[in-house]
């Protein structure tokens, strides 16, 4: 049917376009591998501080790890299409009969294609380091990041499509993410802080994906918090999804 | 091909609201090229994206390609193509990927696709660097591109932005003889431009459009002659006053000048006027050194309507 049709031959393109530049792999994973060598270590002496999530340091912090991919990685997409903006080629797809949601899945394609490869690097540096993953852990852990990477790509370009320029897209993004990613209990876990702060982290839809992956990192795959941070992502991005496409939709001009 | 009535688009500005079309009324035939003077911001590009699709309409009817603008814009897209003036293709993606995904889009299969590509990359002369990113091309062969990407689909309207603002005059001459072929092959070209001379080259039909509004409709040889005339430039062999006394008072006659050592004259049809100029000079007793006619430019028919010239608006 023709939004597959659509989405299919944007997919290739977007495919196309990232097979020939594939050093922006490279450059997203950097930043988690990075808190991976340098920061994790630091973990290992807190692992006994009352409050602190079970599974050892690794199965812990690695789980935030991969959200913080899917949220920065997300938003940087925003750039790629600010670029293709200017080379008036959303104009020219937009005055043909392309379904408009493919424009946004298309593209949203590549960018789950680039977060599952850069998932798997972090996750494989980070087995010497002492994670102990399970199967269906990995396999829930790359959905949660997925719908996250979906659900966050979809609203990055629709802010793109919004502002259409480099030099307000860039500070809306880094102001966002930052509280999302602290607030979210990525890089330490939201069970120590004090209740004011775990209170606002509770208004925050990533904090659940976090403790999601957390639980199924730790052999706690049927826990309740699981099905909250799947349905809670699930949510992100079909809301993400159709804000991205109806904004694909509307004039840009 | 396409009819409009009162088609209007208004931005709302930070100081109020903003007219940059302000009541559009056209009507283009069926192959026709049909073009759009005007400087820049008198709203050439607002109409030609709203015609397109781009932009929502804010009051006003019009029909593109038998379909209505406002109610059916899915069936317009199917028979329109669009060269905007930013271009239409991405730095990373070769010439040919280019096309063929804009086949496709359309609705061609791979095999089709593939085929007009090829021949578009002939016919627009891009076979050399068809299978490089378009990155490396240079600004002629981009926009050579462009309307190859407009043509992929054999649309029945071809709507280009200003086609050679930016390009050498080699490039210009090309996409001038693009144009030409696409009138031949009976495709109906709607463009838009702030040079007169392509208007003038080019066009069946110009609108001149000011501020929003179209102040002048016609052929071009029609807007010449309603508002400027022709000039003829009579040089008498002695001086003027003899030439002069002849001619002034003659019906035929708008005005004449001085200029220099000739008589400039404002006439209606210089054709006509030249054979009765001499024969009345003749008459008189008065040689001719020198006499030329002066065809008047599209510049004259804006001066007249607008009160500016053209050529002080144009970058």
């Amino acid at each position: 049917m023709k939004l597959l049709r659509d989405t299919w031959l944007m997919f290739v393109r977007y495919f196309l376009i990232f097979i020939g530049n594939p050093a922006w792999v490279i450059i997203g994973v950097i930043q988690p591998v990075l808190y991976l060598l340098l920061f994790a270590p630091l973990l290992k002496s807190l692992v006994h501080i009352p409050g602190f999530p079970p599974g050892g340091a690794y199965n812990v912090f690695v789980p935030g790890l991969l959200i913080q991919l899917g949220l920065f990685g997300a938003s940087g997409v925003g750039f790629g299409l600010i670029d293709e903006l200017r080379s008036g080629v959303i104009a020219r797809f937009r005055v043909t009969p392309v379904s408009r949601l493919a424009l946004l899945l298309g593209r949203a394609g590549r960018d789950l294609l680039t977060l599952l490869i850069q998932s798997l690097i972090l996750l494989l540096l980070a087995i010497p380091f002492g994670l102990k993953p399970t199967f269906i852990g990995v396999v829930v852990m790359l959905g949660l990041v997925a719908l996250i990477g979906l659900g966050m790509s979809s609203l990055a370009y629709a802010a793109a499509l919004a502002l259409k320029d480099e030099n307000s897209y860039a500070p809306l993004v880094f102001t966002l993410s930052l509280p999302l990613l602290l607030l979210s209990g990525v890089l330490l876990p939201l069970q120590l802080a004090p209740q004011w702060l775990q209170d606002i982290g509770k208004a925050n839809p990533l904090s659940y994906a976090v403790t999601a992956a957390r639980d199924v990192f730790n052999g706690n795959g049927g826990s309740i918090d699981v099905w909250k941070g799947l349905a809670i992502m699930a949510a992100l991005a079909i809301v993400g999804v159709a804000i991205g496409a109806r904004r694909f939709s509307r004039a840009i001009a | 091909m396409i009819h409009t009535r009162g088609l209007r688009r208004t931005f709302k500005g930070r100081r109020g609201a903003v007219e940059a079309v302000a009541g559009v009324d056209l009507d283009v035939q069926g192959g026709q090229t049909f073009g759009f003077l005007g400087p820049n911001g008198a709203g050439k590009t607002t109409t030609l994206r709203m015609l397109s699709t781009l932009l929502p309409v804010t009051s006003g009817q019009a029909t593109v390609a038998g379909y209505d603008l406002r109610h059916q814009p899915a069936k317009v897209r199917e028979r329109i193509g669009y060269v905007s003036q930013e271009g239409s293709s991405y730095s990373e993606v070769t010439g040919r990927r280019e096309l063929v995904i804009q086949g496709r889009l359309y609705g061609m299969n791979r095999t089709a696709a593939d085929k007009r590509a090829a021949e578009l990359l002939e016919t627009l002369e891009l076979n050399d660097c068809g299978d490089r990113k378009t990155k490396t091309y240079s600004g002629g062969q981009k926009r050579r591109l462009d309307v190859g990407i407009g043509l992929m689909h054999l649309p029945d309207l071809l709507f280009l932005d200003e086609p050679t603002t930016g390009l050498d005059p080699q490039s210009r001459a090309r996409m001038w003889d693009e144009v030409r072929r696409l009138r031949e092959s009976g495709t109906t070209v709607f463009l838009t431009t702030h040079y007169l001379e392509e208007a003038d080259a080019l066009c069946d039909r110009i609108a001149i459009i000011d501020h929003g509004k179209i102040v002048a409709e016609g052929t071009p040889e029609e807007l010449k002659r309603e508002v400027a005339g022709d000039v003829v430039l009579v040089g008498p062999e002695g001086p003027l006053d003899k030439a002069r006394a002849v001619l002034k008072g003659q019906d035929f006659i708008r005005e004449l000048t001085e200029e220099d050592e000739v008589l400039r004259l404002y006439v209606d049809r210089g054709e006509i006027a030249m054979p009765q100029i001499i024969r009345l000079l003749d008459g008189a007793g008065v040689s001719l050194a020198t006499l030329s006619l002066h065809r008047p430019s599209l510049d004259d028919v804006f001066f007249r309507k607008t009160g500016r010239s053209l050529r002080e608006t144009a970058p």
